[in-house]
């Protein structure tokens, strides 16, 4: 009973911090289909970048933990700004297929890209110290980084929810995916707050790919690998919504955990099917609007 | 996407110039002898890309996951030889074919009654459960070492399969010529501009009292069954099944195939596949990483510029010169 209660907990614990990971990344993604009806497949790049340049800023030029997270989110989202400018605003009114096709193109440079400057093995992740121990709480002994992970991301989640709901950007965001003819009519300049929403969303994603580097893997392929994830956060959550994807995203964490753990037997299978059962039951996603 | 091959006042009979991909082939058949594998594969392909144009083209469903009726049809194929030991080609191609109509009609009618970024989940979901399983079921699959030992007798029991490629290349050359029958039969009847119609404004068919669930269920069956039997082609030919036949990278690779070539086209299914793996094989194994780049960088360029693809710029050049004489 002990040792079930034991794994109860360690898998609810990695579940919840590799759901917060999941979170981070994916929410830019969800603002942004939700905002610009975008369908940014190559989301998975901002996160992949962010996790380079950790990884990168860390072990070649030695800058300490914290300021190398900061740099993935400023980075990232300063170069999608030039993305978004150049590329991206060209084909907001394209239709899906276009969209699908013109980010699946980045996503294959962005691979050849990663696999040409930093090879095909996995970048090593170096913490410092005071990430390396075991935290204690209740009895029980929790790794220091993971704690980390969901302490950040809980306070990152929070300023992001803040000010979404309580700023006056964040009304005007909210008016523009309810109605973005209405927003523009009353004088909301909707081009730059795409813009501004969408570099706050891909340097979330840098910033996700760099905190979870020793969880999701910091690899070339990685935004193909977990394209499926993050596109089931946001269709299972809802577009445009904050709150559907954290549920989906701690939900699919705690449930990829699980699965990893007591039913290796089966792989991803299972968070699949429930993706597909979850979708046939509210296609517009657990908290999505017009369900 | 304006100038497409088909319609219901298009004149249906087939045009001179129709045939010309035929009669390439058969040359090709006899001028490049060493290059037969290639051939068959480019046919295959050619062959899974028209199937993809029916539903991306001309029915306007955009999917990422049309590689999981196309490694069902290979794994079909691939479990009857070696497992089952049924070895008749033609036997297995039907199986084929009908585990893809019913994968595509029970799949179909869930998915299709969502639409953008739903269907696009479905579809990928789709495809990552089907791979999910042949990776697990290592009994029945081979697991991620591939499915070996496939056994294939001779077709109608008169030409066996021989080293150099050459029953298969015919044999897949057969099979394609039916497939493009059929696909073009589709384009051409009442049915078919129907999808156009659908593709053009869903809404507007609701509106006029078509059936827009069920044709769109009808034509991905359509779609999923000559996927299947372009996946069982591509067993028989290699004699080998691996999972990347079900991986989301085919299922991309496909796209960019089709979207190489023209979408909505028809003939663009059959440019793409032959540019596309002509320029694979003569650069992706030396370089691959520039490879990758050079398929994405094509990609967005034929997004931002040349959205009909290489038979929407040889149209354009057309009808540039028709002007100006």
């Amino acid at each position: 009973m002990e040792a079930f209660l034991a794994s109860t907990v360690s898998v609810a614990f990695h579940g919840v911090a590799l759901g917060m990971i999941l979170y981070v990344i994916s929410v830019g993604l969800s603002v942004t289909m939700g905002l610009m009806g975008f369908a940014n497949l190559a989301h998975g790049v901002f996160a992949l970048a962010g996790g380079y340049i950790l990884t990168t800023s860390i072990s070649r030029f030695g800058v300490p933990f914290p300021l190398a997270l900061v740099l993935a989110f400023v980075i990232v989202g300063a170069g999608s700004v030039v993305l978004e400018r150049l590329l991206y605003s060209r084909l907001y009114n394209a239709s899906d297929l276009e969209q699908v096709l013109f980010t699946i193109g980045l996503i294959f440079i962005a691979v050849a890209v990663a696999r040409f400057i930093y090879g095909t093995l996995q970048q090593p992740v170096y913490l410092p110290d005071y990430l390396k121990g075991q935290f204690s709480l209740l009895g029980r002994d929790f790794p220091a980084y993971r704690v980390f992970i969901i302490v950040f991301s809980a306070v990152t989640v929070g300023l992001l929810w803040f000010s979404i709901e309580r700023t006056r950007w964040g009304a005007m965001v909210r008016a523009a995916v309810d109605n973005r003819a209405m927003a523009q009519a009353v004088g909301i300049n909707t081009r730059r707050l795409f813009t501004l929403t969408f570099a706050l969303g891909s340097g979330l994603a840098g910033l996700g790919g760099g905190l979870g580097a020793e969880i999701i893997a910091i690899q070339p392929t990685y935004p193909f690998e977990n394209l499926v994830y993050f596109l089931v956060v946001v269709a299972v959550g809802g577009l445009g919504s904050l709150r559907g994807p954290f549920v989906a995203a701690l939900l699919i964490g705690i449930a990829d955990t699980s699965c990893k753990y007591w039913l290796p037997q089966y792989g991803a299978f299972p968070i699949y099917v429930a993706t597909i059962g979850i979708l046939l039951w509210r296609p517009m996603g657990l908290f999505g609007r017009h369900a | 996407m304006s100038a497409h091959a088909g319609g219901y006042s298009a004149d249906p009979r087939i045009r001179w110039i129709e045939w010309l991909p035929w009669v390439v082939a058969l040359c090709a058949f006899f001028v490049l002898p060493e290059y037969l594998s290639l051939g068959a594969r480019i046919l295959i392909y050619i062959l899974y890309a028209l199937s993809l144009d029916l539903i991306v083209g001309y029915a306007g469903i955009v999917t990422l996951g049309h590689s999981a009726y196309f490694g069902l049809g290979a794994y079909v194929a691939g479990i009857l030889a070696a497992k089952a030991g049924i070895t008749d080609p033609l036997v297995q191609l039907v199986a084929a074919a009908a585990a893809g109509a019913a994968l595509g009609i029970t799949t179909g009618a869930i998915i299709l009654r969502t639409k953008a970024l739903t269907l696009l989940m479905l579809t990928l979901a789709i495809t990552s459960v089907l791979l999910e399983i042949a990776n697990k079921a290592t009994d029945l699959t081979g697991g991620a070492d591939g499915l070996s030992g496939v056994v294939i007798a001779p077709v109608l029991g008169l030409f066996k399969f021989d080293i150099f490629g050459k029953t298969a290349y015919l044999y897949c050359f057969v099979v394609l010529l039916l497939g493009w029958w059929l696909v073009r039969k589709v384009i051409y009847s009442p049915f078919g501009t129907a999808l156009t119609g659908l593709r053009e404004n869903t809404l507007r068919m609701h509106a006029i009292g078509a059936p827009v669930y069920w044709r769109l269920v009808l034509v991905y069956t359509v779609s999923a069954t000559l996927a299947g039997i372009a996946g069982g082609l591509l067993t028989q030919t290699n004699q080998f099944v691996g999972l990347n036949v079900l991986s989301f990278e085919s299922a991309g690779e496909l796209l960019v195939m089709l979207i190489l070539g023209g979408v909505g086209r028809l003939y663009g299914a059959f440019i793409g596949p032959l540019v596309y793996l002509i320029a694979q094989d003569m650069l992706a194994k030396q370089f691959p990483e520039y490879w990758y780049f050079g398929i994405g960088t094509m990609l967005v360029l034929v997004v931002m510029f040349a959205r009909g693809g290489i038979l929407g710029i040889v149209d354009g050049i057309l009808v540039r010169l028709r002007r100006k004489t």
